[in-house]
């Protein structure tokens, strides 16, 4: 075997013969030094906290369905998983990349710093709550409070999205291309100027999703529950 | 927390493994709550109703039941100890006066059902399996539930499924925040419930909804408009089966449906040995959402 052949190896780790813990100790111990970087997870079963906390430039691709918080708190890797994911899907994401075949369940990139996440099916309820920098493409649809209190990065949505969209919202952008059930307080449409556009088709791209950024409507906050006003004081 | 399973089989070639497969689910799910289990299955028709009772003296309380509830009722009726539990089969115009006969000799009644028998206990899912054999158990379609108590003490009143009609049992993931005040309007129109708990005012509810005749799909509608709290509910009737979320949906909920059955769970790890869950339609149930089948 020559040095190439040997970079190219895949690891195979089998969640029904090694433990969890074993698992993602294995993970997080690989350096951006190591030969051997790229793996496999087989059965997954919807088992919790499948490659958490992974801090180095490694590829992780889970054959098969996640329960809760995959790939949370990643920084580096990039997970793929090759099924649906359980709520928490890469919650508090730092960078690197996750890829979800399938759907996810609620919360997906909830509080994310930075980093990638893509959704090729539907995400449910409270996606991108509390962003913090991640960015999020969802080919299919999102489910009510998405980018609830959302503070930075972005959030792209093919399909549509559910009931109280953006609601509290800081300076995260979002691009909705179907339709907003409602908006959140304080979340209103935005003008979609060219460096909107540029970014929309750079994110678009990454992601594989067949789009043009033109077909999507941007929202923003209000910027109007910023500041305490004084003709609210009555209400407290 | 809590963990939810239920399975609605679409082929009677399946009927055997019911118990089976329902209670390999709900000992995945055991993590999700470990103060009671128990489970609803919907098993063979029997020729009368039958009424499941249980006792904390286990099978010492049911010596001589048969005789003497036999000449009680005036009826000949029958006894089938289950450890803990019994399944008493009664004449069905008799079923009142059974339960009032078998209540005052403090037995706790589970349920009562043409084809529904519960079994429930405190203890893990595996231990509450093992104890009624739940895994030789046949049937149509069954419910199983773990409990992480939060509205009641941890007793086996407490432990679901609960059931107060017929055939019809509930399991609840959440916790209801008006279920005094529904207890107590269920009960000025003449709805009995026996516990503190939060859910059986819920089963209550759907039961007498359904009393009133609305369909399992207008009961469950209802639960929406009148239930205030959180709640995944997955419900049971003599043939037919039911899930809803609160519309706020924080408690997880995921399906699966295959030609032969129709499965839920509070995560996807319950379904990991169905049978052909690798071609099965897998999805999360929209929040306010009815979803029923009936055969």
């Amino acid at each position: 075997m020559d040095a190439n052949e040997a970079y190219a190896e895949t690891t195979v780790l089998d969640l029904a013969a090694t433990p969890l813990r074993e698992v993602n100790a294995t993970l997080q111990a690989v350096s951006g030094q190591a030969n051997h970087r790229d793996f496999v997870i087989e059965h997954p079963r919807g088992a919790h906290a499948i490659a958490v906390g992974l801090d180095g430039p490694i590829t992780v691709t889970v054959r098969g369905s996640t329960g809760y918080y995959c790939g949370g708190m990643n920084k580096l890797a990039t997970i793929r998983v090759e099924g649906s994911a359980g709520p928490g899907v890469a919650e508090n994401m730092m960078s690197g990349q996750v890829i979800v075949d399938g759907d996810a369940s609620q919360y997906a990139g909830a509080t994310g710093h930075g980093g990638f996440l893509v959704i090729k099916g539907n995400a449910s309820s409270r996606c991108g709550i509390s962003m913090k920098g991640i960015d999020i493409v969802v080919h299919g649809n999102v489910g009510h409070m998405s980018a609830f209190m959302a503070q930075k990065g972005n959030l792209v949505v093919l399909g549509d999205a559910g009931e109280a969209l953006g609601d509290s919202l800081y300076e995260a952008r979002l691009f909705v291309r179907g339709s907003v059930k409602s908006l959140g307080a304080d979340c209103i449409e935005k003008e979609m100027r060219p460096e909107h556009l540029a970014i929309l088709a750079d994110l678009l791209e990454r992601a594989g999703a067949d789009a043009r950024p033109e077909e999507f409507r941007r929202y923003g906050s209000a910027r109007t529950l910023y500041h305490f006003d004084i003709d609210n004081a009555g209400q407290y | 927390m809590c963990g939810i399973v239920g399975l609605f089989l679409k082929q009677d070639a399946m009927r055997p493994k019911l118990g089976e497969m329902l209670c390999d689910m709900l000992v995945t799910m055991t993590d999700r709550g470990p103060d009671s289990a128990g489970i609803a299955i919907y098993g063979d028709a029997a020729d009368g109703v039958k009424i499941t009772v249980q006792s904390d003296a286990g099978t010492i309380a049911f010596e001589g039941l048969d005789r003497t509830l036999s000449e009680a009722l005036g009826a000949a009726v029958t006894v089938r100890t289950v450890d803990t539990h019994a399944v008493i089969v009664v004449p069905p115009e008799l079923e009142e006066v059974a339960v009032i006969a078998l209540e005052q000799r403090g037995l706790r009644i589970m349920a009562s059902g043409v084809a529904m028998e519960i079994y429930k206990e405190v203890g893990l899912p595996r231990d509450v399996a093992a104890r009624f054999g739940l895994r030789g158990m046949g049937g149509s379609h069954g419910i199983g539930h773990t409990r992480m108590a939060t509205e009641s003490a941890v007793t086996t009143l407490g432990a679901h499924p609960f059931s107060t009609a017929r055939d019809q049992c509930l399991v609840h993931n959440g916790s209801l925040s008006n279920h005094n005040q529904m207890r107590r309007k269920l009960a000025r129109r003449g709805v009995k419930t026996r516990t503190e708990n939060d859910t059986e005012v819920g089963a209550a509810y759907i039961s007498s909804r359904m009393a009133d005749g609305a369909t399992l799909g207008e009961a469950l509608e209802g639960t929406l408009r009148d239930l205030d709290g959180f709640f995944t509910f997955v419900t049971g009737t003599r043939n037919g089966f039911g899930v809803v979320r609160d519309p706020i949906a924080c408690k997880p909920a995921v399906m699966a449906e295959t030609d032969a059955l129709v499965a839920f769970a509070s995560e996807y790890r319950a379904f990991a040995d169905l049978p052909d869950i690798g071609h099965a339609r897998v999805w999360e149930p929209e929040p306010a959402t009815v979803y029923f089948w009936e055969r």
